[in-house]
């Protein structure tokens, strides 16, 4: 097997056991990116260098092996671009940062970094994270590597197919309304949006601020775990971190004594029926291991991609204001006046989706809609909270569905819809409004023009309960073909 | 829930981007379909909710009005390296008031 081949607990047992070195494993990625990523392109920036002084300086370190040495310790990663790494460019995807270097490391770096994990580059995104496709990037589409006709998803699609193509062992994404879940379940790796407050977003670039997480992408869900145990905890520089769960204090139960939910409303017309089979096979299973699978409702799940829509384009209208020409980033000189220089620089700077989504907001936000669009979507918000806090606090333990209502879709088949292009979202957006954490894990493939087409399947668990989340992911990414 | 042209010049105007006429055009179509599928959050009955303030659930998250972490000491000049137009240490911009 190829170095670039493994998972990250193989690689980091050889390593300890000098089988091979972090320069062996960092030069593998290095040159699988080098054979397949002119096609690929999952890659924005790749490190070459600096990934093998890494990989060197872990090295070092594990010559005196011990055994609280960290996990990732000289362990190739991919990066996704709206995540600062000091005096390297961060885009965001966007024209506006073409070409904007970061100042400062993000935290979730920071982390990383004294872990001595290997960074192998910055990986391509939907510009700003708008969008479930990587199409909307301002350098170009991402391909899926399992079929390149066809979209790795977004907005981490660039991290999704870095793993998935054995380019990287593992990366990091950011989720807002699915763009970790949903480019996972596409390209066939696990992919996890913690709970909101779990990872520091000091460093990654702001989308919607209520809803923003980074989150681990993985070929396993032990391996994503690896990750996630990494970068979680509190962060003075965030206000709403949260602390890591201690794990001696925090009980899991067996995977057997677990009530999982099927929602109802998950399985409805919406779904495409190759997906439905293979999931409703694997609820089989669990139910066949012991653990308990009831049907559950969500009421309120049908108004949730309608609230989303107006709550996050509002808070990114508000956090994309500070593009402006003045202190960082593409600034356009067209007139001889303030108002002129902003106008045009954000004319220039952003893309369509970008543009539509600030729009939206701003509407939404302004004076004498605010009332009708955004509190009113705040309401619904907490309704939609609500549904999914009363069924864990009933009991239910764990809530199970697919991650998207279909495969991986074609280039092109829903850029020029933005509606279509956020119904891919349908499954996810709900968590991300809630603020729970959840996880998808690859749960086998659908037919598409004989393409067998990989396909997620999503848990959902209560706030702060990553552990049992991680367990039951385990159990079931046994049972999944 | 349509909006006219007049709307998104407007909105365009708030958000300070410019945009041409043909993607007025196309914002105004776009905007409009958006606008007319979130209306679908009337069907719901909101009057006795609160609404949804922030996505944490923490409040009043304080700390001393002390440095506490030097990482971030000495970032000026990396910050200077990205602005647009300066002069010296400062940061340069044409005038707010006409």
């Amino acid at each position: 097997m190829n170095l670039n081949e493994l998972t990250i607990t193989q690689a980091a047992n050889g390593l300890r056991k000098k089988e091979f070195s972090s320069v062996d494993l960092t030069a593998a990625c290095l040159n699988a990116i080098r054979e397949k990523d002119s096609e690929i392109h999952a890659f924005l920036d790749v490190f070459d260098e600096d990934a093998i002084a890494q990989a060197k300086q872990a090295d070092e370190l594990l010559t005196d092996w011990n055994p609280e040495l960290p996990q990732l310790l000289g362990i190739p990663l991919a990066i996704k671009d709206n995540i600062l790494i000091e005096g390297k460019r961060c885009t965001a995807g966007s024209r506006m940062l073409e070409h904007y270097t970061a100042s400062y490391d993000a935290s979730v770096i920071r982390a990383l970094k004294k872990a001595g994990a290997v960074f192998l580059g910055k990986t391509n995104m939907d510009e700003f994270a708008f969008g479930s496709s990587t199409e909307n990037s301002a350098f170009g589409v991402t391909k899926n590597p399992r079929d390149s006709t066809r979209v790795p998803g977004g907005s981490s699609g660039g991290s999704a197919a870095s793993v998935a193509a054995d380019m990287a062992l593992g990366a990091l994404g950011s989720d807002t309304g699915g763009s970790i879940r949903q480019p996972a379940s596409f390209c066939g790796i696990v992919g996890m949006k913690p709970t909101y407050g779990s990872i520091s977003r000091h460093g990654l670039i702001a989308m919607a601020s209520s809803l923003d997480q980074i989150g681990p992408m993985a070929k396993t869900v032990e391996d994503a775990e690896i990750i996630w145990d990494t970068i979680a905890g509190v962060d003075a520089f965030d206000s709403t971190s949260l602390a890591k769960p201690d794990p001696k204090t925090q009980s899991i139960k067996e995977f057997k004594n677990l009530r999982i939910g099927l929602p109802a409303e998950y399985i409805g017309s919406g779904l495409d029926g190759d997906i439905k089979e293979a999931l409703l096979n694997i609820t089989k299973k669990i139910e066949n291991s012991g653990a308990i699978l009831e049907y559950i409702n969500l009421p309120h799940s049908s108004y949730a991609l309608a609230a989303y829509y107006i709550i996050v384009p509002s808070e990114i209208s508000s956090n994309l204001a500070r593009f402006d020409g003045i202190r960082y980033g593409m600034s356009r000189d067209e007139g001889n006046t303030l108002m002129a220089r902003y106008t045009a620089t954000r004319g220039s700077g952003f893309g369509k989706e970008a543009k539509r989504r600030i729009m939206l907001g701003t509407y939404a936000l302004s004076a004498g809609y605010y009332d009708a669009y955004y509190l009113k979507a705040q309401k619904v918000r907490r309704l939609i909270t609500h549904d999914f806090d009363s069924l864990f606090n009933s009991g239910i333990d764990m809530i199970i569905g697919p991650t998207t209502p279909t495969p991986a879709f074609a280039f092109g088949e829903k850029i020029n819809d933005p509606l279509s292009m956020y119904l891919a979202d349908i499954y996810t957006v709900a968590v991300n409004l809630a603020g729970l954490p959840a996880l998808s894990l690859p749960a086998g493939t659908v037919m598409r023009d004989n393409t067998p087409l990989p396909m997620g399947l999503q848990l959902i668990a209560p706030r702060n309960a990553e552990r049992q989340l991680f367990a039951a992911a385990k159990e079931i990414e046994s049972f999944c073909p | 829930m349509s909006i006219s042209e007049q709307d998104v010049e407007h909105i365009a105007h708030l958000a300070r981007i410019k945009i041409d006429a043909k993607e007025k055009n196309i914002f105004q179509t776009e905007l409009s379909a958006i606008l007319s599928f979130v209306e679908k959050l009337n069907e719901v009955n909101t009057d006795e909710v609160d609404p949804v303030n922030g996505g944490t659930l923490l409040e009043n998250i304080m700390r001393p009005d002390e440095q506490e972490d030097v990482y971030m000491e000495k970032k000026s000049s990396l910050l200077m390296e990205a602005v647009a137009e300066k002069s010296g240490n400062l940061i340069k911009v044409k005038s707010v008031f006409e």
